[in-house]
């Protein structure tokens, strides 16, 4: 499978204390690890099992996730910005490998 | 034996059903009572009131590989009064585990959206976690056109 590619959307600006809704997008497979392959063999699984949001270090937002996600797993959140700064978004998999994608907000 | 066009594919779609159901081994499935269970793990023994939380699911899901669901919590989300964290339960699932978000003040509300696998018909749950410890719970029937667990 192709290295799973994280896309996130963001405002580019905002105002002080204005909360932003934040959408992010990975693409994965998402393997439960319920279904079988043609001979008849359990395929193991293999999902991302953690999402974390951070905002200039501080937590933001994250998610611990089970087989029942969707492929492709979407999330849609909140974010309350105070100052301009960078999020970091993070995805962890099943075999350990991360994803990270970094995103930058000018608050005026 | 001589069969018409008709009778032969009228039998070998009955024999291509029963070979699947044939291969088809049981499984344990979550029930209400293991969706209890975790209910009660999230919220520490607590039986979790009604209010506050909405969750919002598709009455039908046509398909159950991707059921949109999203929950929005009322709450001020201040340092000292904010959801801690919402999990989603799905009762007709082989587990019910689905998703455990995790707000903080910073989230500024807590809304959150996500799409969820569902294999049947069913009941999807949300339970809330505030930082003062109180529990609030919401239950959503989606029903499932085709499951969404493969196998």
């Amino acid at each position: 499978m192709a290295t799973p590619k994280p896309r996130v959307k963001v405002p580019a600006k905002a105002t002080k204390g204005e909360i932003v809704t934040i959408k992010t997008l990975i693409s994965h497979e998402m393997e439960s690890g319920q279904r079988k392959d043609k001979e008849g063999k359990v395929i193991p699984r293999k999902i991302i099992n953690k999402f974390t949001c951070t905002f200039n270090g501080q937590p933001v937002f994250s998610c611990d996730m089970a087989p029942a996600i969707s492929a492709n797993p979407y999330l849609e959140f909140t974010a309350k910005v105070m100052e301009s700064g960078t999020f970091v978004f993070t995805w962890l998999d099943d075999d350990g490998s991360t994803y990270t994608a970094e995103n930058k907000i000018t608050v005026s | 034996m001589n069969l018409t066009r008709r009778q032969a594919l009228a039998l070998s779609v009955g024999a291509t059903t029963l070979a699947v159901l044939g291969v088809s081994t049981p499984r344990a499935w979550a029930s209400a009572e293991s969706t209890e269970k975790a209910i009660k793990e999230f919220t520490g023994g607590a039986t979790p009131a009604t209010g506050r939380i909405t969750l919002d699911a598709p009455e039908i899901a046509e398909n159950g590989n991707t059921v949109p669901i999203s929950v929005s919590v009322e709450s001020p989300m201040t340092a000292d009064d904010y959801v801690e964290s919402v999990t989603f339960l799905a009762e007709g699932n082989p587990n019910p585990a689905v998703a455990t978000f995790h707000f903080t003040p910073l989230s500024g509300t807590a809304t959150a959206t996500t799409r969820i696998r569902l294999a049947k018909t069913q009941n999807v749950v949300a339970v809330a976690k505030m930082s003062n410890g109180s529990t609030f719970v919401d239950t959503k029937l989606v029903k499932v056109t085709i499951g969404g667990c493969g196998g």
